[in-house]
């Protein structure tokens, strides 16, 4: 295996999560919805993913687990911003709070057992083409689910009917609602789908990055996903690109420093971000654009009339 | 209705004053930590002093501790709560949390405070610190006997005296064995982040190093290193868990001694400030089992750890220069702890630009 190689396994590993994250929660804001507690819905998906693999001995479940607390999790944001018309902001800060709390306590008694990593599932014929086979046909599972995900996501959004739907409850509920579409419902589904993500990125953390559980193993990804979805400008397909862009600096910073190329290491650490700015100046200078991506209805409250 | 506030009112003050009477029955010995009291590291090992600490005098002492607590603005509110709330003697378990320890310290001239790893100290306030060096010095020594390509893979947190030192000991201890042993140095610019510390492993065995150790929290890296099938050391506490196949040794931190006998000191109102910094003959820091390596370099560890403890090798003696080839210490000098504390340069042989 070349060196290239090993960096962009490296590099697929790193970004996988992230893009996950950012995709749930790109869905939950086209809704209208900003969910600001995607680093407490991630960690309790990590938690609950390596618990129940430990108890149950299989990652396949573990998967299962960090999805549905993942979606659970987030359905408390929904009912408190949602139903009980609770502020956005605030209540994505306590759901970040609470989760790293809840996943301490809820992964306590497994901190420092080796855990089991996610088998890697290879396609045969696919898997010997040089490099290519290499990086995406022995892949773990959550990475093929990443994909299927990201073009599933995009076709959803702007291909099919309820994804119009979803898009027009974010830009003007007000609108949507008159039409007939249950705008409530719409950003229930929206936050447990991010929820669901989260989870997932969550669980990609505890069975294949590092298989492993510590308290607040996330650090940070969270909200790197939180701030990718604005860099994206709400389109899936950047969103991926600067997932990837994202890890493969933060990657390559980390082989710059093993060469020795004399750069300061403060400076190669924060590469990512400054990568991250630059971008987003190029994409923002057009403000019609971002507008016309922007949700709308961000973080605005609905509250149907009766 | 008057009567009933005023009733209320005098059973709040009752309550409050036995509970305030109860609580000055036993001194309060508190704790601040960096990270997880479960992060299977550097906070662990605090933890499991603290632990001890409650055993031995958990008659006379309770004890309390806050975890995760970032180094910086958040340090000094913590500080100062656990001040106000009537602790005698206030461990400050991480390096960062130095400035904000003055600050809080000079505000609170009753209250004892000891802050790890640290440099400054007040009529209140000591520091108390471990030779980790000298575990670090071993393990460059088993190393350089391990390792078959010469290049061992370092995963530095960041750039201060006790992390540069902890990489010079390494290197003068490989170089010892093996003049022309190397080391490459990754910066991972946090003491907790599992994802980028693994990233870091991956990146040096990428490079080709077979052998590995870190300066970070988690047991990542030794996690990596397993899966890679290279050998590695544990920090802080003993990750054998991690590797049971992969860890050569560990430095582990036992601090618990240390806090039963400046606890007792405190007790005994005979606490005073001090620069406290023991090593591997102390027993502040012990080494985990030398596993995973042939008899020969585990007899040439054992040999070292016994010199060190006898006194009879220090780990920074001459001759040994600096990164750059002017000459530091001559043949049969020893460094002195000043510049230990305070050192901020590479010894020969660090393949890496000393970050400033």
């Amino acid at each position: 295996m070349g060196i290239f190689e090993a960096i962009l396994l490296t590099v697929i590993t790193a970004a996988t999560p992230v893009v996950i994250a950012a995709l749930g929660e790109l869905v939950t804001e086209r809704s209208g919805v900003l969910n600001l507690g995607v680093e407490g819905m991630m960690v309790m998906g990590a938690a609950c993913a390596f618990v129940a693999t430990q108890v149950t001995g299989s990652p396949y479940i573990g998967i299962l687990a960090g999805i549905a607390s993942g979606a659970l999790f987030s359905l408390l944001f929904g009912f408190l911003t949602l139903s009980l018309v609770a502020n956005q902001v605030a209540t994505g800060l306590a759901m970040t709070i609470l989760g790293l709390g809840v996943s301490g306590m809820i992964g306590e008694a497994y901190v420092g057992q080796p855990g089991i990593k996610l088998p890697q599932i290879v396609f045969p014929l696919l898997a010997d083409i040089p490099v290519l086979g290499r990086l995406l046909f022995q892949q773990d599972l959550i990475f093929y689910l990443s994909i299927a995900l990201v073009v599933g996501v995009q076709w959803f959004l702007f291909r099919s009917r309820a994804g119009l739907k979803l898009r027009s409850v974010g830009d003007s509920h007000s609108s949507a609602h008159a039409l007939g579409i249950n705008v409530i419902r719409t950003r229930y589904l929206a936050v447990m789908f991010g929820g669901a993500c989260a989870g997932l990125a969550g669980a990609q953390l505890s069975l294949v990055y590092t298989p492993q559980w510590v308290e607040n193993m996330t650090a940070g990804r969270g909200w790197i996903a939180l701030a990718l979805v604005v860099f994206a400008s709400w389109r899936p397909w950047r969103l991926v690109a600067g997932g990837y862009l994202f890890g493969a600096v933060s990657i390559s910073q980390l082989h710059a420093q093993a060469f020795g190329i004399g750069i300061p290491s403060q400076f190669l650490s924060a590469l990512p971000y400054l990568a991250t700015i630059a971008v987003l100046i190029l994409i923002s200078h057009n403000r019609r654009t971002t507008l016309i991506n922007t949700p709308a209805a961000l973080g605005k409250p609905f509250v149907p009339d009766r | 209705m008057k009567k009933l506030l005023l009733a209320l009112a005098t059973t709040a003050a009752v309550i409050g004053f036995s509970a305030a009477a109860s609580a000055a029955d036993k001194a309060k010995v508190c704790f601040i930590y960096v990270g997880s009291k479960t992060d299977g590291g550097w906070t662990q090992a605090h933890d499991i002093g603290r632990l001890e600490l409650e055993k031995s005098l958990g008659d006379k002492i309770e004890t309390q501790f806050l975890e995760n607590v970032p180094e910086g603005p958040d340090a000094e509110r913590a500080i100062e709560r656990l001040a106000r709330s009537g602790c005698g003697l206030i461990f400050t378990t991480s390096f960062g949390f130095m400035d904000a320890t003055v600050k809080i310290a000079s505000k609170f001239p009753d209250v004892k405070f000891e802050h790890a790893t640290g440099y400054k100290t007040a009529p209140n306030l000591a520091t108390y610190n471990s030779r980790f060096y000298e575990g670090r010095y071993i393990q460059g020594q088993i190393a350089a006997k391990i390792s078959e390509k010469g290049v061992a893979g370092y995963i530095a947190s960041f750039p201060i005296p006790e992390v540069v030192m902890g990489i010079n000991a390494f290197v003068t201890g490989a170089r010892s064995v093996n003049p022309d042993f190397k080391i490459k140095v990754v910066w991972a610019n946090t003491w907790f982040d599992p994802g980028k510390e693994a990233d870091a492993a991956k990146a040096l065995i990428d490079q080709g190093v077979d052998v590995l150790t870190q300066h970070t929290d988690t047991t990542a890296p030794m996690q990596v290193a397993a899966e890679r099938g290279i050998k590695a050391f544990g920090q802080a506490s003993d990750m054998i868990k991690a590797g049971p196949e992969t860890q050569l040794t560990a430095i582990v931190d036992t601090w618990g001694a240390y806090y039963i006998k400046r606890t007792q000191a405190f007790l005994d109102g005979k606490w005073e400030t001090m620069s406290s910094w023991d090593g591997l003959k102390d027993g502040i820091l012990t080494m985990a089992p030398y596993t995973n390596m042939p008899d020969d370099v585990k007899a040439m560890a054992e040999a070292t750890q016994a010199k060190i403890e006898s006194g009879e090798l220090k780990p920074f003696t001459g001759p040994l220069n600096k990164q750059d080839g002017s000459e530091w210490l001559k043949a049969g000098e020893s460094s002195d702890d000043a510049t230990l504390l305070g050192m901020n340069f590479y010894v020969e042989g660090v393949d890496d630009k000393l970050p400033q």
